[in-house]
C-alpha cells in the first residue's frame, strides 16, 4: 500500500507543481511583453515628433545641415532597432543628438520665441518622461520574471519550458535626465 | 507589486465579511428582542443590497457632483495631466479620468469602483501651489490607492458602516415606538432586549472605529507605495507640508467625502480633543512626513 502511495503520489505532486509553474510563467511573461509594448507606444510617439520638429527648425536655422542629418539618422535607427538592447541604444544616441540640437536653438532668438518650436520642445520633454517611465514599469516586469524563473526549483524547468531571461531596457547616465527645456 | 494588491483583494474579503458577520448578529439580536426576527432580515438584506448596487456603480459620479469637479484640459493643466499619464505608465494603471476642482485650498482625491473606472481629482490650488515634483507625489499616492482597489474597499466599509447605524436606529425606533400590543412584546425575550440595545449603542461606534483604523492604514500603505513608485519620497513629504501649513480653507467642505482626500479637508480645530486620534480618517500629517524622510 505505501509503496502504492508513493508511486503516485510523487508523480501527482510534480504534475500539480508543473502546472503551476507554468501558469505563473504564462502570466509573467505576458506582464513583461504588455510592458514592452509599452515602452514601443512612447518611442513610436517620440519618433513621430521628429520629422515636425526638424522641419520647424531648419525654417529658421539652415545653416545646421549636419545636425539635422544626425538627428534624422539616428531616429531611422531607433526605427528599425528591435531588441530591447538594441532600442535602448538607439534612444540614447537620439537623445544625444537632440539635445546638441536644442543646444543650437538657442543661438536662433526667432526659433527660440515660436510657438511651434516651444510646444515641440515641451512635448518632447514629456515624451521623454514618458520613456523613462515606462521603462521603469518594464524593467520591475522583468525584474519579477527573472527572478521567477531563477528561483531554485523553478530553475530546473524554466529553461526546458522554453522560459529564457528577458533583457533590460538600458539607461546611461545622460539619458536619465530629460533633455533641459530652458527659455 | 501584483503581489500586493492580491493581499489587498484577500483583505477586502476578510473585512467584508467581518462586517457581515457584525451585521447578521446585530440583525439576529435586534430580531430577538423585538419578535421580529424574520421582518428584520428581510427588510435588512434588501436594503443592504440595493445601496451597495448603488454605491458600487455609481458612488464616482455622486462624489463628482458633490464636489463640483469639472474634466481637466490638458494644455491648461498640463504639469497635473501629464503627471497623472506619466505615473499611470509607471505603474501600469490604465489612465484614469482626470479632474479638476475650482479651490484655492490645496487638495486631491481619487475614487471609482476599480482601475478602469477611476478618477482623479485636484483642486486649482494644489496646482498652482505645488511644484511639479511635489504634484507628482501627490498623484503617485493617489494612484496607489487605485492601484490597491483602496477606493473599492473604502465605499463599501462606509456603506456598510451607515447600514450598521441605521440598523441601530431602527431598533430604538422600533422598541420605543413600535409594536405596543401585549401579546407581541411577550414573544421578545427579556435578555435579547438588554443585549439589543448594547447593541444598539455600541455596534455603529465599533464599526466606525473599524473603518477609521483601516482608513489610516491605507493611507500609510499609498504613501509608501507612492513613492516606491517615483523614487522621491521628498516630493510628497514637502507636498503634505505645504497642504497642511496652508491657510486656505475648501469651499465646500461634506464629511461624507472628506476621507477621500490626500490631506483631510477638516483642519484641526474642527475636532474634539479628547478623541484626538481616535476618529481620525487620516494619520497625522507630521508622522506620515516623518515616515516618508525615513525612507
Amino acid at each position: 500500500m505505501p509503496t502504492l502511495f508513493i508511486f503516485l503520489g510523487i508523480p501527482a505532486l510534480i504534475l500539480v507543481y508543473l502546472w503551476f509553474l507554468y501558469n505563473t510563467l504564462v502570466v509573467a511573461k505576458s506582464r513583461v511583453q504588455e510592458a514592452w509594448s509599452g515602452i514601443d507606444v512612447q518611442l513610436k510617439r517620440r519618433a513621430d515628433l521628429i520629422p515636425n520638429l526638424v522641419e520647424t527648425v531648419k525654417g529658421y536655422a539652415t545653416h545646421e545641415k549636419e545636425l539635422f542629418e544626425n538627428v534624422t539618422k539616428a531616429r531611422a535607427a531607433l526605427m528599425s532597432a528591435h531588441s530591447p538592447k538594441e532600442k535602448g541604444e538607439a534612444d540614447n544616441v537620439l537623445t544625444g543628438a537632440l539635445k546638441s540640437l536644442f543646444a543650437v536653438a538657442e543661438n536662433y532668438p526667432e526659433l527660440k520665441a515660436s510657438e511651434n518650436f516651444s510646444k515641440l520642445q515641451l512635448e518632447l520633454a514629456d515624451t521623454e518622461s514618458k520613456v523613462a517611465y515606462s521603462r521603469q514599469f518594464y524593467n520591475a516586469n522583468v525584474q519579477d520574471y527573472n527572478v521567477k524563473i531563477a528561483v531554485f526549483p523553478n530553475v530546473l524547468v524554466a529553461n526546458m519550458l522554453g522560459y529564457t531571461k528577458e533583457e533590460y531596457f538600458g539607461a546611461n547616465e545622460q539619458d536619465k535626465q530629460p533633455v533641459s527645456v530652458k527659455f | 507589486m501584483y503581489q500586493e494588491i492580491s493581499a489587498n483583494k484577500r483583505k477586502t474579503i476578510l473585512i467584508m465579511g467581518l462586517f457581515i458577520l457584525l451585521i447578521a448578529t446585530s440583525g439576529y439580536v435586534f430580531g430577538r428582542a423585538t419578535g421580529e426576527t424574520t421582518t428584520w432580515f428581510v427588510l435588512a438584506s434588501l436594503l443592504a443590497i440595493g445601496t451597495s448596487f448603488f454605491s458600487y456603480y455609481y458612488s464616482d459620479q455622486v462624489v463628482l457632483a458633490l464636489t463640483n469637479a469639472h474634466p481637466a484640459d490638458r494644455n491648461t493643466y498640463f504639469d497635473f495631466y501629464t503627471a497623472v499619464e506619466n505615473l499611470c505608465i509607471a505603474t501600469g494603471l490604465p489612465k484614469p479620468k482626470i479632474y479638476v476642482i475650482d479651490d484655492e485650498a490645496p487638495n486631491a482625491f481619487a475614487t471609482g469602483r476599480d482601475p478602469e473606472h477611476a478618477v482623479v481629482v485636484a483642486t486649482t490650488g494644489l496646482i498652482k501651489k505645488l511644484q511639479k515634483l511635489e504634484i507628482e507625489g501627490v498623484v503617485a499616492h493617489e494612484l496607489s490607492h487605485i492601484k490597491n482597489y483602496d477606493i473599492r474597499l473604502m465605499t463599501i466599509i462606509v456603506i456598510l458602516v451607515g447600514f450598521v447605524s441605521i440598523l441601530a436606529n431602527w431598533f430604538f425606533r422600533f422598541r420605543l415606538f413600535g409594536s405596543s400590543d401585549r401579546e407581541e412584546r411577550g414573544r421578545a425575550s427579556g435578555v435579547f432586549i438588554l443585549i439589543g440595545v448594547l447593541f444598539a449603542i455600541f455596534m455603529p461606534i465599533v464599526a466606525t472605529l473599524m473603518q477609521l483604523a483601516v482608513s489610516r492604514q491605507r493611507e500609510y500603505l499609498a504613501d509608501a507605495s507612492g513613492v516606491l513608485t517615483t523614487r522621491y519620497p521628498e516630493g510628497l513629504a514637502t507636498a503634505l507640508e505645504k497642504i497642511a501649513q496652508d491657510p486656505t480653507r475648501m469651499k465646500v467642505v461634506n464629511p461624507a467625502t472628506s476621507h477621500l482626500f490626500i490631506s483631510s479637508p477638516l483642519k484641526e480645530t474642527d475636532k474634539n480633543l479628547i478623541f484626538k486620534g481616535l476618529f481620525d480618517t487620516h494619520p497625522p500629517v507630521e508622522d506620515r512626513i516623518k515616515r516618508l524622510r525615513s525612507m
